[in-house]
């Protein structure tokens, strides 16, 4: 391992490089999957519900007579410019439906995400801590049975027993008069809200995100939970923590000053890559709590057989996955000198 | 017999929790075994069938009943029916998804560590950014396709049940090659591997004889682990109406979907059923999956300490050298501490 191979910008240059690639293939893939299997995806969208004319000029706007080369040409040339095409059944751009829905999408992952950081990972410290101890066996317990449970019965439950008690809101992601007061400016509702300064609306908006990320964010907590124990209890068996607990360290230290920042490192990591578990369940709870997100927008595209909507917006999901995936990496190898060799 | 004592050890070398997990988690799944397997004969109606062999339709939105159990549908269908019919479907989707995705990254992941070069690295980057990518989208992109061609007749499977373990597959197969290609790589350099290419062997034999054995043992953990995912995944296909379509068979995902509007009007049944059928089975393959890791995973194995019973000396002794007895301490002490024992039992 020379010392130049370890330096921090030539790693950073090699990950940012290495999204290139990923990304293509990804594109590939989705192109294949949704354009080159046989059959016609324009008919399946709007078959039946305009004459054959409009149906020939359709495609021809959307470029579906070219060949096939051509087609997955301009799909990647139109990517590389942020444009992810536009969808057949109601003819938006699909960069305006992720503009429009994209600011609700990341309120709620980013709330459910705090939800699962912050439930999950000190339960999963103490599982790791107390291993084998009946807490152990709970904490373990809670992280499976909610991982376990669906998503869409987990708000069934919510929806039809929490909500009423604690009298939450459970539907979108304001009340109407929310939505007119707020100026739209950055298309995500809780800082538009902040923005206007109006306290009604920012408490309506808090109120409508805490179910919905609460569901997600503890459906998501039990990998956290999974993840750290593991990590306490690998670290645990170390050498360097046999070495402090030798030298006659209380175990109390061992555990915070040894053990966790150790154990916590490879954990950064792992939550990164959460980030696609989180907008696949994002897509159910959208769904389930009527939260007005892409998520929600892509399964009416589906359920409309929108070839075109689904396409750009599970390309958009594959890009915003791996862009998190760099993030992740390049702050851990600021974090571990032993990442970027 | 060497299968049976494969599928024994674990619940043998286990102790503590681990081990109660493993049990829990194993006789949970058998009992959906046995639902999925003799289906037919525990199910009281079929799983769309909606009026008895008389002619009588069956009650809309029915109470829990002496007739219907779990009580009955919004389509008068046996709830009860179609939750153990539930579990056949269910099976059958992840055991083929977790089979197809095991044998396609097994053969990958073995050829591309074994191989290396160019083939490994074109290999290693195309996985790697399939399991970057969000594994619930693609399963929604590929079931999305499969069940638009299957109204269409383009593709050759008609069933449902394939086209979602196909869905599946394609999530699972980057793990298993991850897996494999890794202890692949680690195992082909050691010493008997060395030794089968010293004495000829050819690639394809090492790779079967040699690198399979080794590579095989990690697949358990992975496979149960991803059968309870799978569930996860085929319900959440069928809550979206891209799963397994309500005429092919009776899936949980579907079901919970079609009732959530009745949950609300104080319907619970329609509800409950199914997804405590859906929670049941992803715990109970959750548990099995992390009690076999516990006692498979070196970095988190606690063996059982094997109980050693020592033959009592003067049995054997007393036959053949009763003079030596007295000359030996332990057996003397033995003598004394049975004694003492006798005299402590207050009923002798």
């Amino acid at each position: 391992m020379s010392s130049s191979s370890g330096s921090l910008p030539r790693y950073i240059v090699q990950r940012l490089l290495l999204v290139i690639p990923m990304m293509w293939i990804l594109m590939t893939l989705v192109f294949l999957l949704l354009r080159v299997a046989p059959g016609d995806p324009v008919s399946a969208a709007l078959g039946g519900k305009i004459s054959p004319q409009a149906l020939e000029s359709s495609k021809e706007q959307l470029g579906l007579n070219k060949p096939l080369i051509q087609q997955y040409w301009d799909y990647l040339w139109s990517v590389v410019h942020l444009n992810f095409g536009t969808s057949f059944t109601d003819n938006q751009p699909i960069i305006d439906v992720i503009k429009q829905n994209g600011g609700a999408t990341l309120s709620l992952t980013t709330a459910a995400f705090l939800v699962a950081v912050v439930v999950g990972i000190p339960l999963g410290l103490i599982a790791g801590r107390m291993r084998d101890t009946p807490s152990d066996v709970l904490i373990r317990l809670f992280g499976i049975i909610t991982y376990a449970t669906p998503i869409f019965f987990a708000g069934l439950l919510v929806q039809v027993h929490v909500a009423p008690a604690l009298g939450l809101p459970t539907g979108s992601d304001a009340s109407p008069e929310t939505t007119f007061i707020v100026p739209d400016r950055t298309h995500i509702l809780l800082i538009d809200a902040i923005l206007s300064g109006d306290w009604p609306s920012i408490v309506d908006v808090v109120r409508h995100l805490i179910l919905p990320s609460l569901v997600l964010g503890i459906f998501i907590c039990g990998v956290f939970i999974r993840l750290v124990r593991i990590n306490i209890l690998q670290t645990n068996q170390s050498d360097y923590v046999e070495a402090a607990t030798a030298r006659g360290v209380s175990p109390r230290k061992v555990t915070w000053n040894h053990a966790f920042r150790n154990a916590l490192v490879p954990v950064i990591t792992v939550l990164g890559l959460q980030a696609a578990l989180l907008l696949g369940g994002a897509v159910l709870t959208e769904t389930t709590f009527n939260w007005p997100g892409i998520g929600l927008k892509l399964v009416k595209y589906i359920n409309g057989r929108d070839y075109g909507a689904v396409q750009g917006i599970v390309t958009f999901f594959g890009l915003v996955v791996i862009v998190v995936g760099l993030i992740v990496d390049i702050i851990n190898a600021l974090i571990d000198p032993r990442v970027r060799y | 017999m060497r299968f049976a004592r494969a599928i024994v050890r674990p619940f043998v070398t286990t102790q503590g929790v681990a081990r109660w997990m493993l049990l829990i988690g194993a006789l949970i799944t058998s009992v959906f075994l046995i639902c999925a397997l003799f289906a037919p004969w525990l199910a009281p109606y079929g799983f769309d069938q909606f009026r008895s062999s008389d002619g009588k339709d069956f009650p809309q939105l029915g109470h829990p009943s002496s007739q219907h159990w779990f009580g009955t549908t919004d389509l008068k269908t046996d709830v009860l029916s179609r939750t153990i019919w539930g579990a056949r479907t269910a099976l059958e989707v992840v055991t083929l998804a977790v089979f197809m995705s095991l044998i396609i990254g097994l053969v990958l992941g073995i050829a591309s560590g074994y191989f290396g070069g160019r083939l490994d690295r074109m290999l290693v980057l195309v996985m790697d950014a399939l399991f970057a990518f969000p594994s619930f989208l693609l399963a929604i992109v590929v079931a999305f396709l499969l069940t638009n061609k299957i109204g269409s007749g383009v593709f050759f499977m008609t069933s449902g049940v394939v086209a979602a373990a196909l869905s599946l597959t394609v999530i699972y197969i980057p793990q298993y090659f991850r897996v494999v290609r890794n202890t692949t790589v680690s195992a082909k350099e050691a010493n008997y591997i060395e030794a089968a290419r010293a004495l000829g062997a050819t690639d394809g034999v090492i790779m079967r004889r040699y690198l399979f054995g080794n590579v095989i043992q990690s697949i358990p953990v992975l496979g149960t682990l991803n059968a309870a995912d799978a569930i996860g995944t085929l319900a959440g296909l069928g809550f979206l109406g891209i799963g397994i379509q309500p005429d092919q068979a009776a899936e949980w995902g579907y079901d919970l979907q079609k009732s959530l509007d009745e949950a609300s009007a104080g319907v619970w049944w329609t509800s409950l059923y199914p997804a405590l059928a859906i929670i049941l089975l992803i715990t109970g393959l959750t548990l099995v999956g992390e009690g076999l890791n516990e006692t498979i995973n070196p970095l988190l194995r606690t063996r059982r300490l094997i109980p050693v019973r020592m033959t009592p000396r003067e049995t054997v002794m007393s036959t053949t050298l009763e003079p030596a007895l007295h000359d030996d301490p332990m057996a003397d002490l033995q003598a004394e501490d049975r004694a003492r024992r006798e005299r402590r039992d207050p009923n002798p």
